[in-house]
This record gives C-alpha cells, sequence and structure tokens, in this order.
C-alpha cells in the first residue's frame, strides 16, 4: 500500500478552502498551517501563465526530514505517510532544514508539526480534510498500488509532474497538468 | 469638527478583560476540544452531533451541518449533500464561518450612547432598556414625522426579520445594498430582455456548458459555491472559458482565451460579437425567429460596429473578437455569456448587462440545456399576520422620477434622502442598519457619514463592532448564524428545495437571534398583532406544514428537494413560450427601455480616462473573504494576510515602487487611504489599472485583526457615475496614484 494524492492544477482556483479544512480538523494554531497555496505566474502581460496549486508534505518515500531527526520522532507508518511523534520531538528543527518543500513548522506547542495526509480520517476510510473539502474537486486521494483507487485512476491518461524531482525524494504529491 | 454624532470605537468602552491577543490567536475557547480531534487517541471520544445550517459568510447561502461535541462547542462546518448550493463541499468562507462564532471581538451587549464628562461613550445596557430606548425613539420619530421617516438598510437574514417590524410600523422605506451597489444593472437589463431578472444563485447551466463567457466576473476568487464547482465540472469535461478582463485573473488562467481588454470598453466589445454573430449569420435562426422581437432593428443598429471598429476602442484585436464570436456560436446553445454579479461598474452598467443579454438571445442560450435553465423555487406561505399599516409614502416616492425601472429601492437614493441639504421631498430622519457596514459598503463615504450626522436616531444590529456601529446610538448585538434559526432558504434552482438554519449550541455573550430582536422591538412599539407566534419555532413548523414538512423532519435533513410545478427546466423543441416583457418575446429592442426614456438598443459610451500619473482602480474579491464581513474572521484573516495592491511591473518601475513595498494612495479628488497597502508587482495586471480586494483597511481599532490592514477601496470611491435607468453607483470611474512616504495627517481622509 503507497498512499498518494493528486491535483489537478487545471481546476484548483486557489480558495485555500483546503487550508481552512486542515486548520479546523487538526486543529492547526491559527497563523500557521500545513497545506497552502502557490501561485506561479510566468511570461509578461499580456502573454501570462498562472499555475495555482495546493502544497504540503511530499510524503516522500526517501525523506529527509526522517534521516535528519535526531530523537526518532519524524518516521514513516504504513503508506508511507510521514509523521512526527510531539512527544519524542526536541524541536531542533533539523527536518525543517532539510525539506526541500517547506512543509514542516515549529508548532507554538514546541514540537514541529505537518501534514499526516489525516491518516486519523483515512483509516476511517475517509478522505483527508482536504480533498474532502475542496470545493473543485482537484484533488484525489487513495493506494498508489490500486489501480481503481481515486489518485490512480486521476492519474491515467494524463500529464503529471512532481515538485522538485532533483532532490531525489521521491516525492507523493502529483500535480495533474 | 465637533459633531453631534461622534465615532465611538467600541474599545473604548470598559468591556473588561479585553487585553489584546498578541503573538499567535489559538482557536479561542475552542482550544481544548479542538486538541481532542488531533490525536487519534482522542479521536474515539469525541461524539460528534451535528446541526443543520445555511452558510450567512457570504449570501450563496450553503447548507451543510454545524459539528458540535458532546459539550456542545462547535467544532467545524461540513456542507449538506443533499444541497444544491454546496452539493456537500463548503468554500474557505463556509468552512471557516466558526471564525465568525469564535471570534472574540464580537458585539456582546446592547450599547446605548451616553455623554460622559463631555465625551460621547457608549454604555452597556440590558436588552429591555435597549430596545425601550429604540421604541421610544422610534415613536417619536413617527409621531413628529410619521413611522415612514424611518428607514431600514439591511443585508442578509436579520433584514427579513427587521423588515417585518419595520412594515408593522409603517414604513417601507427600506433598502439592501445588494441591489444598487451590485447585482440591480444585471436584473434590470435581463429583465427587459428576457422578462425575468438573473437571481440568486444564478440560473447559469454550467455543468452542462461548452463555452462559458465571463466579462470582469472573476468565478474562482469570488467563491460563489454552486458555480466554481459547475466551473470546474465544465473544465473537467472539456468546456472552453473566454475570459474578458483587465486582470489575469484565476479564470483567465483556465481560459481558452483571454481579452485583456481597456476597462471601461466592454460595451464596444460586446456590440462587435453581436456584430458578428449577425453580420456572418451565426445566430440560432429558429429561436429567434420563434421568441425575438426587434432583430431588423437590431441587425440596423449594430451594421458599423464591426470588430475592426472595437479595436480601437477595446484594444482587442479583430481577428481574436472574431475568433471568439464563432467559438461561442459553436457552442451555442450550450453557451453561457455570464451575466456577472457585481454589475456596478461606469453607470451605463444596465445597458451593458442589455448588451450580455442580446447576445444570450442570439445563441438562443436562454432556456437551454448548457445556456440558462428556467429556475424554480418552493414557495413556502407566510405565517398569517394582520395586513400591516399603508404608509403614507415610501422608497418609490422618494425616488420619484428618477430610476424609473428600478425594481427595488435604491440606498443611495435614501441616502440623499436624510441629507436637508438635498431638499428631498420626504426627509428620512432615522436609521436601522442591519448586516451591512454602510460607511464601506456604500461608495462616497463622505456623503455617508454627512447623512449619519443628520439622523435623529440610528440603530445598528450587527454580530460584529463594524465601523457602522460606531455611529450608533443604539447597537444591538446579534447572534452568528450557528447559533440562531432563520427563515427557510427557498432560493430557486433546477429542482425546488428548501433548507434550514438552526442553532447548533446558545448564542454566547449577550447575543440575540434577529427573530428575537424584531418581535421584542414590537412589542415595545406596541404592536404585538403583527407578532402573534411564541417563537420562530412555532413560524417554521407551521409553514413546514403548509408545503408537507415539518421542523422535526427539516432538522433532520436540512435540505428537502421538491417536484418542479411549473414546466421544464429547458425549451422543448418549438415550444410555445411566452416571455414576461411588453411583446411577450425575447426584446432584443426594449420597448420597456424606450418607453421609460431609454435606449432601447446599447451603445458604446465613452468614459473617464486615468488622468496622467493616475490608474483606474479596480476592486474584486479574494476567494476567502466576502466585502468587510470576513476581515477580523480568526479562521480566514490570516490566509491572505494582507490584501495586496496589484501593479504591473513596468508601472512599479516608472515609480521605483518594489514587491511587498507599502505605499498610500491617492485618488483623482485628492483623497488619500487612511492605511497604507502592501504592493504586489505582477505581470497579471495591467498598465493602465491596479487592482484591490474590496472590503479591508478597517478602521475601526476593536476589530483587532482587521484594523489597519490594507487600504480601504471604498475611501478612493468618491466619483460615482449614478446608471439613470436604476440607480446602481457606478464605482469604476476611479483613479489612484501612489505616494511612497506616508503623508501627513491632516491631509488624510
Amino acid at each position: 500500500m503507497r498512499y498518494a494524492m493528486a491535483i489537478d492544477t487545471n481546476k484548483c482556483v486557489g480558495c485555500a478552502d483546503c487550508v481552512v479544512a486542515c486548520q479546523t480538523e487538526n486543529n492547526v494554531p491559527v497563523g500557521y498551517a500545513r497545506d497552502w497555496i502557490a501561485e506561479i505566474v510566468a511570461g509578461t502581460y499580456p502573454n501570462v501563465e498562472l499555475e495555482i496549486r495546493s502544497e504540503r508534505c511530499n510524503h516522500c518515500d526517501n525523506p529527509p526530514c526522517v534521516r535528519a531527526c535526531p530523537t526518532g520522532a519524524s518516521h514513516v507508518v504504513e503508506g508511507g505517510i510521514v509523521k512526527v511523534t510531539p512527544e519524542e520531538c526536541i524541536g531542533c528543527g533539523a527536518c525543517i532544514q532539510s525539506c526541500p518543500y517547506d512543509a514542516r513548522f515549529s508548532h507554538p506547542d514546541g514540537y514541529v508539526d505537518k501534514c499526516t495526509f489525516c491518516d486519523h480520517r483515512v483509516k476511517k476510510g475517509q478522505d483527508p480534510a482536504c480533498v474532502a473539502v475542496c470545493p473543485t474537486k482537484c484533488m484525489y486521494f487513495g493506494d498508489l498500488d490500486d489501480p481503481s483507487s481515486d489518485v490512480s485512476e486521476a492519474m491515467k491518461n494524463r500529464k503529471y509532474k512532481a515538485l522538485a524531482p532533483e532532490a531525489g525524494t521521491d516525492p507523493h504529491i502529483f500535480y495533474l497538468m | 469638527m465637533k459633531t453631534r454624532r461622534d465615532f465611538i470605537k467600541i474599545s473604548a468602552l470598559g468591556a473588561g478583560g479585553l487585553a489584546a491577543a498578541g503573538g499567535a490567536y489559538k482557536w479561542a475557547k475552542g482550544s481544548e476540544i479542538m486538541d481532542k480531534l488531533s490525536g487519534e487517541a482522542a479521536d474515539k471520544n469525541l461524539k460528534l452531533n451535528r446541526y443543520p445550517t445555511y452558510c450567512e459568510v457570504c449570501f450563496w447561502k450553503c447548507a451543510g451541518w454545524t459539528h458540535t461535541d458532546d459539550s456542545g462547542n462547535i467544532i467545524k462546518i461540513i456542507g449538506n449533500d443533499d444541497d444544491p448550493h454546496s452539493n456537500g463541499r463548503m468554500c474557505p468562507r463556509g468552512t471557516g464561518g466558526i471564525g465568525m462564532y469564535y471570534d472574540e471581538d464580537r458585539l456582546k451587549t446592547p450599547l446605548i450612547r451616553t455623554t460622559k464628562n463631555g465625551k460621547q461613550t457608549f454604555r452597556k445596557a440590558s436588552w429591555d432598556e435597549a430596545l425601550e430606548v429604540v421604541a421610544k425613539n422610534f415613536n417619536k420619530i413617527k409621531q413628529k414625522y410619521g413611522p415612514e421617516a424611518v428607514a431600514g438598510f439591511f443585508h442578509g437574514s436579520p433584514g427579513s426579520h427587521l423588515g417585518h417590524t419595520l412594515h408593522a410600523f409603517g414604513s417601507h422605506t427600506e433598502a439592501h445594498p445588494s441591489y444598487a451597489q451590485c447585482r440591480g444593472p444585471r436584473e434590470v437589463g435581463f429583465a427587459a430582455t428576457f422578462g425575468s431578472g438573473v437571481g440568486s444563485p444564478e440560473p447559469t447551466d454550467i455543468r452542462d456548458t461548452k463555452c462559458m463567457v465571463l466579462i470582469g466576473s472573476h468565478i474562482g476568487e469570488n467563491m460563489h459555491n454552486g458555480q466554481v464547482q459547475e466551473m470546474a465540472d465544465a473544465i473537467d469535461k472539456g468546456a472552453s472559458i473566454i475570459t474578458v478582463d483587465p486582470r489575469f485573473s484565476t479564470a483567465a488562467s483556465k481560459s481558452k482565451f483571454w481579452l485583456p481588454i481597456k476597462p471601461s470598453t466592454d460595451i464596444a466589445l460586446l456590440m462587435a460579437w453581436i456584430h458578428v454573430i449577425i453580420n456572418d449569420e451565426l445566430y440560432d435562426k429558429k429561436y429567434v425567429e420563434q421568441y425575438a422581437y426587434g432583430f431588423k432593428e437590431l441587425k440596423e443598429h449594430v451594421k458599423k460596429m464591426t470588430p475592426e471598429w472595437a479595436y480601437g476602442i477595446t484594444t482587442i484585436e479583430p481577428s481574436l473578437i472574431r475568433k471568439t464570436a464563432y467559438e461561442m456560436a459553436a457552442a451555442s446553445p450550450a453557451a453561457i455569456i455570464h451575466p456577472g454579479r457585481h454589475a456596478t461598474w461606469y453607470g451605463d452598467d444596465t445597458q451593458r448587462e442589455r448588451a450580455i443579454a442580446i447576445l444570450n438571445a442570439l445563441l438562443g442560450t436562454w432556456g437551454r440545456r448548457g445556456g440558462f435553465y428556467f429556475k424554480e423555487a418552493m414557495s413556502l406561505p407566510k405565517y398569517p399576520t394582520p395586513e400591516p399599516p399603508k404608509p403614507k409614502w415610501d422608497w418609490k416616492d422618494i425616488h420619484g422620477d428618477k430610476y424609473p425601472l428600478a425594481a427595488l429601492p435604491v440606498s443611495n437614493a435614501l441616502v440623499e434622502a436624510t441629507i436637508a441639504e438635498n431638499k428631498p421631498k420626504h426627509q428620512i430622519r432615522s436609521w436601522l442598519v442591519a448586516g451591512t457596514n454602510l460607511p464601506l459598503t456604500l461608495p462616497n463615504k463622505e456623503q455617508t457619514l454627512k447623512a449619519i450626522q443628520e439622523l435623529e436616531f440610528m440603530v445598528v444590529v450587527d454580530t460584529m463592532p463594524m465601523e457602522v456601529t460606531g455611529y450608533a446610538d443604539v447597537v444591538l448585538p446579534e447572534c452568528t448564524y450557528l447559533e440562531r434559526y432563520d427563515y427557510i432558504r427557498t432560493s430557486p434552482h433546477r429542482e425546488p428545495n428548501i433548507a434550514l438554519r438552526m442553532p447548533a449550541t446558545n448564542p454566547k455573550y449577550e447575543s440575540k437571534p434577529a427573530w428575537w430582536i424584531a418581535k421584542k422591538l414590537g412589542e415595545k412599539l406596541g404592536l404585538e398583532k403583527y407578532f402573534p407566534w411564541k417563537d420562530i419555532e412555532e413560524v417554521l413548523d407551521w409553514q413546514l406544514y403548509q408545503v408537507g414538512s415539518s421542523l422535526e423532519e427539516m432538522q433532520k435533513v436540512g435540505v428537502k428537494k421538491f417536484e418542479r410545478a411549473y414546466g421544464a427546466p429547458y425549451l422543448k423543441q418549438g415550444e410555445d413560450y411566452e416571455f414576461y416583457t411588453n411583446s411577450g418575446k425575447i426584446e432584443l429592442y426594449s420597448t420597456e427601455m424606450e418607453n421609460a426614456g431609454f435606449d432601447p438598443m446599447p451603445s458604446f459610451t465613452q468614459h473617464e480616462e486615468p488622468p496622467k500619473d493616475f490608474y483606474r482602480l479596480i476592486y474584486g474579491r479574494t476567494p476567502a473573504h466576502t466585502f468587510s464581513r470576513t476581515a477580523n474572521n480568526p479562521n480566514l484573516v490570516d490566509l491572505k494576510a494582507e490584501p495586496l495592491l496589484w501593479i504591473n511591473p513596468k508601472v512599479a518601475s516608472i515609480w521605483g515602487i518594489k514587491n511587498e513595498q507599502y505605499i498610500w494612495l491617492k485618488n483623482q479628488d485628492d483623497k488619500i487611504t487612511q492605511f497604507p497597502v502592501k504592493v504586489r508587482v505582477t505581470e497579471r495586471i495591467r498598465w493602465d489599472s491596479v487592482f484591490m480586494p474590496h472590503g479591508f483597511g478597517h478602521s475601526n481599532k476593536r476589530l483587532s485583526r482587521a484594523y489597519g490592514k490594507g487600504a480601504s477601496d471604498a475611501e478612493l470611491i468618491t466619483n460615482v457615475n449614478v446608471d439613470p435607468v436604476m440607480g446602481g453607483t457606478g464605482m469604476r470611474a476611479n483613479f489612484v496614484t501612489f505616494l511612497t512616504e506616508e503623508p501627513k495627517t491632516e491631509t488624510r481622509s
């Protein structure tokens, strides 16, 4: 089993509902976020292009954050989800420095926090809160090993990319183009 | 200047224990409860209860479920799967609506204006005392000038309750800024053409469209949920989008064609499209022949309005105008030239909306799948109450000969009729304001404040200490939509449906639902007979019973759908159909406009151009905010940490302005923003315009998160071009220049 997410950049409008839903679902303190919106503008007026993306932890197969963690607080659980155990985290921030996606932050309570793919929901068979709420249904989640999962279906016959492939992290958030 | 009505910052009130929250804002009181949600260990202990609601963060009114834990704390809001407005998915504002409830800056108790040591201030009051004061003053006005001199300004749900009190009192002097400051022109323009306005939600059949044309409408940034969802569905199905906007909007980035038009020239583009569609015989001949009136006149009218003519006006290449005309024609009748929503731009907005309607008519999109469906709403009978007294005059008398096609009262006309200097035939002496922050909602803030100074008495009902509350004599704290019942939502859709809003928890502080305020105020005014119910539950249950439902059923389902009673949502092939116009046909040539003394067919008129070193101020939405209502919402405020002013890089380089620099804006009338705004240098905006989101730059310190964040576009909108057809306030002919140094305070607005 390998959890992954695909996000259709042709449909995402960058409304940040995923951000708000994550905050209410996971009690992320206001002012912090486990997911966020990136807007990439290219070209010169009037020949402009815009890509809007909802970004978060890439739950990498080769996660530098887990390697960087001196206490073992950062770890990988079933399905490839990268997690942090707050009780084991000393808040040193080595993982924050090592992440090429800037996906981690220091929680005001003294530990490092990040996206968990809402594994408490996934265990119950639900989609992560961001996926479940998205008004444009631009996000797809599921088991990449299951060809009939939402994420596998979404990636069929579509061009896609991952972020910073050169970092060699083997990220598992895919952007449909 | 000494005024009889000083602005009172509600913060000045010793409300006690209000230390400003510094640093990171944590989940108000809900923090511990929210903790339960995050860890899986706690998760199993959590018992969720859910209560149906429909959202009041914007006026799309998505139905959803408010979830509470077993201590009654609100923890999240999720869409109702059966609701055609939300389809089970709230937008960011709906999801973050919970912040309205937890916002610690909320109005907490009734407040009464008083003078202490020569200084005006508010003092806390009981509901009984506050309502007594309101009733006493309303009755005083009634004796002196008649009940009609008390005017209501309403937005959203509270208006339906307080409007009832106002009518019972004997006044029909009531306006909603959502008409003359927003969608009025499109209602009039479409009604003049099709005999039916657009309404909300718009009956645009986006999910099945093959081509959608957006003119200045920024769906995606304007998060009217159902429309955004259907636009995403349409993109999935390969529909093409054509966006006309001086700004490379989110929608433009999803479009096959983006027409970066010169602002204020939209009518020229529309007329050129009409020209191509008629000239190249791309129109729906059968449809036009069967349903339309005035084709010959229109053909003659647009004869010279060629794409080449429009090029010089709009800066859009003739070939692109032709190509896009062919694109929409190829998709027709599954095409939508979207009427937009906020349509008050240049003062000839009804005519622009007419042009949009005409284009739709030529392509045969009205009443067609993938175009516009025939909407249908469930009508709930009104709970029987005695006939209210007939006012001696009402808003129509205030309009007089002006705005002949205004179907609803024009708020700016009511403001003008409050100012003695304007010598109104009937002067308004008192305002009852609910759910609308007038100084930021209406253009020309100075005029609004001038009118307020002339009032003998002003009451404001709101959930938040919005700027307007600072001018009130009595402030009444309404509870949020999550803590109250309101009337049943009956908005039209493909299928008639109703939705219930009920409280998920008790009102915080001493706030009260508007239905309660309306009834109690009615009783204080001696109008008991107009409120023959114990509470709103009785009213709702009675109403629901009339359509075969009940309050109990609605509490369980939240949304209920009904069969259509008035025919199919689309025209059948060759169906005989009578439109509610003078001719019974779709009027390409409008007899209604002609009879009212206006051009029966739209033409382009030249509008003001920016003076040297000035740029046209374009304002709009960001997805997580609704006007100024959300600017202090703890869940939404940190998303777009600050509203940004978009400037084209070429312009920025001329001025030496850097990205993220703070600047002040000065408009053509020397009005300078109170606060600076952060610059976003971006290729997404034309060089002759700047863009900023509307609803920021709050000046009331009591809005602790919103205060001083960004500049207020309302401050800069001093040039208002009023639409003579229906009174809409055209607000896009304002121009700004940049001040990179902080201006001296005495020159500031």
